[in-house]
This record gives C-alpha cells, sequence and structure tokens, in this order.
C-alpha cells in the first residue's frame, strides 16, 4: 500500500469509498478523492476553491460529515473537486477544496452521491502508523 | 445466503425465528434460487429491523431485497406510536419516494419504430437526466414552500401536468402533514435547481412495450394492450431528499440514545414517533414525497410535450404513480383489531387490494397498480394489489435488485458494448455517461421475471403485464 492513497470498495448497490494516509487528515483527504472517482474518472481540474467546515464527536462520525458536506458543495454548486486540503482539530474539520464545474461532455459523469452512510464506517489507525478511513455512499 | 439458520414456512416465505432482543420475527419472500443469492446481510439486516421498539407482527424483506444501510432494500416493517414505536430517516432512505410513474401512450411499438431514433434523441434532449443537468425551473422560498406542501398537485397548478392524474397518483398527488418549516435551508438549497431532473444511477426514462398479458380482465381495466406503449419514468426527490435522508440520519443517532433506545447498527437511527424530532422527521420526509411527486409530475409533462411533436393527436394520460421509499400512516387489522401503524416501506411498493378506500374509485374494482422497475435491456412488470392477506403489510418488491455491485458490472461490461448490443435488439439507450450505462448492465441485476413470479406466489401482488423497452434515457 502506498503511504497516501484511496479506492473504491464493491458493495451491492453503492460503493464504498476509502482514503488512507499518514495522518489522520490525510486519510480523510483521499476518502474525499475517492469521492469524486464515483462521479468521474476523467481529470478534474482544480480552478476554483472553497472552504467548509464540519463538526462531531468522534472520527468515524466526523468522517460521515466532511463527505456529506463534500457531496452538498458538489450538488448545489454542480462541481466536481481534484484537491482537498484537511486540517482537523480536535472534533472540528475544516477544509479547503478546488474543484471545477461538471462539464457533462469531458467528466461524463457516471452517478450522484446522495449522502455518506454509516455502512461499513471504519477510521482507525493502522499497523505501521498510518490512517485508513471509509464508509458506504449511497449512489 | 446461508439458509441454515432459517424456518421454512413455505414454498416463498422464510422465517427468522426470533432470539436474543428481536421483538418479532423476520419473514423474507423469496423462493430457493433467490434466497440463496441474496446477500446474509439481508437477513442480518431484517433481524435487526425486528429489534425495533414499537414493530408489529414481523420485519419483513420482499423478494428483491439486497443489502442496504439499517434497513434492507426491499425491507418493510410498522411500527405503534402507541407501544413506543419509531420512526427511522434509514428505513425511508436517502432518496424519499423515490417511485415509478407510468403514462399509456395508445401508441403501437409501430409508431415507435417509425420514429424511434428522432423520438430518442428528442428525449434526451428534453429530459435533464445525469449529474450537473439542470431543467432551467428554479424556485425561489416561497414557491419551494409551496411545492413542498402541494406536491404534484402544485405542478398541475404551475402547468407542468393534467388535473386528471392526481387521482392516479398516490395520496391524489399531495402528501397531508408535510411542513416546510421541518426542512432545512441546505435542503431546500440543494433543491433550488433541480426540480423536473431525472437523477442518475438506476433512474430513467423508457419508452416500454406492452409485451405479454397476463390477467387480460385487470390489464383492460388498466388500458394496457398488448404492443402498445407506455413511457414510465423512475426517479426520487432530488437533492432535497438526499439532504434531510443525511440530516436526520445523523440527528436521529443521539436523538435514539436520549429516548433510551438500543441500535443494533448506527443506520437504523430512529426516535419514538411521539417526540419532538419523530414530528419533525415526519413534517420534513412528507415535503420531501411531495417533492418527488411534483418532480415526477413536472419529467411526465416533459415527456408529453416530447410526445405532442411526434404525436399530436395522442394524449398520455397517468396509469399510476407509486413510491418505493416512504414512511406511511396506514391501518391495518393486526391481532384481530385495526390498528393506525407507521408503515415503512424501503425500496417496497404499496400494493393495496381491491375495494381499499384509499383508492380512487376508478382503480376500487381492480386494486392498486404496482409498478416494477426494470434495468435497461430487461423488462418490467405491472401488478396489482391482492384483495386477500395483506402481507406484508400490503407490499410487494420495486425491481429485479442488484445481483452484483457497480465494481463488478465495471469489471465485466464496457458502456458502448452495453448500448450496441441493446442497439442490435432494437433498445435505443440515450446516457452521458458511459460508464454510468456498464454500472447500470442489464445483466447487474436480478431476473426481474423471477423476483415478481415469487412475489406473486407469495401472495404479494399478482402480474398483469410484462413491458419490454424500446428506448431508455438513463441518468
Amino acid at each position: 500500500m502506498q503511504p497516501t492513497g484511496w479506492t473504491l470498495e464493491p458493495h451491492d448497490a453503492d460503493v464504498r469509498v476509502v482514503g488512507w494516509g499518514p495522518t489522520l487528515a490525510h486519510a480523510f483527504e483521499q476518502a474525499a478523492v475517492a469521492l469524486t472517482h464515483v462521479v468521474t474518472e476523467s481529470c478534474v481540474a482544480g480552478r476554483e476553491w472553497l472552504t467548509v467546515s464540519c463538526e462531531a464527536p468522534d472520527p468515524e462520525l466526523l468522517l460521515v460529515e466532511w463527505l456529506n458536506q463534500v457531496i452538498f458543495e458538489m450538488a448545489v454548486g454542480g462541481l466536481l473537486f481534484s484537491r482537498y486540503r484537511v486540517v482537523i482539530e480536535g472534533e472540528v474539520l475544516r477544509a479547503t477544496l478546488w474543484g471545477e464545474p461538471v462539464d457533462r461532455t469531458r467528466h461524463a459523469p457516471a452517478c450522484e452521491p446522495k449522502g455518506a452512510t454509516y455502512t461499513a464506517l471504519r477510521v482507525e489507525r493502522v499497523a505501521g502508523g498510518g490512517w485508513v478511513a471509509g464508509c458506504v455512499v449511497d449512489v | 445466503m446461508d439458509t441454515s439458520k432459517l424456518t421454512r414456512i413455505d414454498d416463498t416465505t422464510w422465517q427468522i425465528d426470533p432470539t436474543g432482543d428481536m421483538r418479532v420475527p423476520g419473514i423474507i419472500f423469496a423462493d430457493e434460487a433467490l434466497i440463496e443469492a441474496m446477500d446474509d446481510k439481508v437477513a442480518e439486516q431484517t433481524a435487526n429491523v425486528a429489534r425495533l421498539p414499537g414493530i408489529v407482527q414481523a420485519s419483513y424483506a420482499m423478494p428483491d431485497a439486497h443489502w442496504g444501510y439499517g434497513f434492507p432494500i426491499g425491507g418493510v416493517a410498522a411500527f405503534d406510536p402507541d407501544e413506543g414505536g419509531v420512526v427511522s430517516a434509514g428505513g425511508v432512505g436517502f432518496d424519499v419516494s423515490c417511485g415509478v410513474r407510468s403514462l399509456l401512450t395508445g401508441l403501437t411499438v409501430a409508431d415507435i419504430r417509425a420514429v424511434q431514433e428522432r423520438l430518442a434523441d428528442a428525449l434526451a434532449a428534453q429530459i435533464p437526466a445525469g449529474v450537473g443537468s439542470r431543467s432551467g425551473i428554479s424556485l425561489n422560498r416561497q414557491e419551494m414552500d409551496a411545492m413542498l406542501v402541494g406536491g404534484a398537485a402544485w405542478a398541475v397548478e404551475q402547468g407542468w401536468g393534467e388535473p386528471e392524474d392526481l387521482e392516479r397518483i398516490e395520496e391524489m398527488g399531495r402528501m397531508a402533514g408535510a411542513d416546510p418549516d421541518c426542512v432545512s435551508e441546505q435542503a431546500k438549497k440543494r433543491q433550488r435547481r433541480e426540480m423536473g431532473t431525472l437523477g442518475s444511477g438506476n433512474h430513467y426514462l423508457e419508452i416500454q412495450a406492452v409485451e405479454k398479458v397476463f390477467d387480460a380482465e385487470t390489464a383492460a381495466a388498466f388500458g394496457l394492450v398488448e404492443g402498445e406503449v407506455l413511457v414510465t419514468i423512475h426517479c426520487g426527490s432530488r437533492g432535497l431528499g438526499h439532504q434531510i435522508g443525511t440530516e436526520f440520519l445523523r440527528d436521529m443517532l443521539p436523538a435514539a440514545a436520549e429516548a433510551g433506545i438500543r441500535l443494533p447498527e448506527r443506520e437504523l437511527a430512529c426516535a419514538p414517533i411521539h417526540s419532538p424530532i419523530g414530528q419533525r422527521y415526519l413534517g420534513a420526509m412528507r415535503a420531501a414525497i411531495n417533492c418527488a411527486l411534483a418532480n415526477r409530475e413536472i419529467l411526465g409533462h416533459f415527456a408529453r410535450e416530447v410526445f405532442d411533436r411526434f404525436f399530436p393527436e395522442h394524449r398520455l394520460p397517468l396509469l399510476y404513480d407509486v413510491s418505493h421509499n416512504t414512511c406511511k400512516v396506514e391501518t391495518h387489522t393486526v391481532g384481530g383489531r385495526p390498528r393506525q401503524l407507521y408503515v415503512h416501506r424501503k425500496g417496497a411498493t404499496r400494493a393495496f387490494g381491491p375495494a381499499h378506500s384509499e383508492l380512487p374509485e376508478a382503480l376500487r374494482g381492480e386494486g392498486q397498480p404496482v409498478l416494477i422497475g426494470g434495468s435497461m435491456g430487461t423488462g418490467s412488470h405491472v401488478l396489482v394489489g391482492m384483495g386477500t392477506g395483506g402481507k406484508g403489510f400490503y407490499s410487494a418488491c420495486h425491481g429485479a435488485g442488484r445481483a452484483m455491485s457497480r465494481h463488478a458490472a465495471l469489471k465485466r461490461w464496457h458502456g458502448r458494448q452495453v448500448v450496441d448490443d441493446l442497439a442490435e435488439r432494437g433498445i435505443l439507450i440515450r446516457s452521458p455517461s458511459a460508464r454510468g450505462v456498464a454500472e447500470e448492465a442489464p445483466g447487474a441485476y436480478k431476473d426481474v421475471d423471477q423476483v415478481v413470479e415469487v412475489a406473486e406466489r407469495a401472495g404479494l401482488a399478482r402480474r398483469v403485464a410484462r413491458l419490454t423497452p424500446l428506448i431508455c434515457v438513463k441518468g
């Protein structure tokens, strides 16, 4: 496994997004990159940026809040994001998202995430250090 | 699924006997082949639902059940508010009131074949489908609240639909008890530009031919004629419903803990019906139902506009509009007495039988149409609610149900090839995404014929007609 990365795991009807990295914040960033890849396999430019914040009492609930915040911004702004920078301080997450408006021809978006769920929700340290964060997303 | 832990009741009924803190049994309707193909998670989730307070009679799973979150997709459960019963956001799902409507055309397959390519292109141009699509309808604050209260009736008032449609929609096109004040600004913001959009994933608009009639009398009453064509639309409450699901799933977690409800899984987050958050959810969820009803009414109007250009002499009357993801207050006789229950159907269709008081006069003789969605290349079905028994609180399946993950489908099929193969069979697909088509390939779903046959044998609903696709606009 690379020190930082993401993957999509199968689920009967939906899909599980997973991110990992040396810190909890990196794992959350990569889980959001995985979320973008639920929608498109095409290159997404980081031409625009915005900031978001959310909070939750534990890291697992914070992951769901974070991904739902990203889903909300994707839906309302008609945006796709290529890069994320996450800072986590206690129960609070602040993030910057870089992306661009959906281009239906270039991005050929496959499906739209409806919401992040508590199904197969795990945020945990892994052997040798680092974090893995993932949950099923309803699509 | 490992059936060794189930009790086989009959040919199509399997029971999970109550163990531990299960309050009622779990019942799965399936034949041997379907149950063996089901994920073990379906039984686990069906049993978990049976642990929730106030559940009545049993926790049910329909023949198309598959692994969901909290409730299985295809899960049905009813709760009594006076026995501590709960309402569950996970028991309704993110796409509140996702459902199907079918319109009759009176046109023949030959009529469609004569213009099939041009009609497919025109529908694809008119029906906003897929991620990033917009319908051009934008609602201000007052219009949004009016829509959330008025549902399909609001859409008709705006000129996007026909007054005659309303009696052919569940709740007469307008769900009572909707409260826009219970819907967050975030949810309203998410919906502002999404009215009259199809969405993505398994949502679609299909032109379908009546291929086979199983029940001639009921088919005739429904206006279904072999060789004639229908327009069927599958979609839901779009961003508004998704956001309501997201927010209440989150807010019901601490609410359940405060109410002393032990959740077997976090996705079963729920709240007592007699609680402020339970009532707020019901107000918001009913508003989302109205959003879905209005959305399907507008999409039906868009489809009529296209057909009017090709076939100006043909009206497109609505056969029926049903929802799959709801919690509704219904009266059911349990233990020999009528009880008012909160029936959750998540990926399941209400299937009232003949003479039911909630059906419009025009359908009371036959029973409620039960519209079963297909998956591009496979067929769809029209069933009718059964008069007796009322199994699973008068519920039936809602589709074929996935047989494999999107991941596995992508490994097996290429979107372009799926489109070409279907075109050779006379089915034209229009979609903005080849990958989306591959993920939704017909082979990724269970055999819908088998599912509805089992639904019939189990006494959930009776087959009326089988439909086969001619054109599919896919999100």
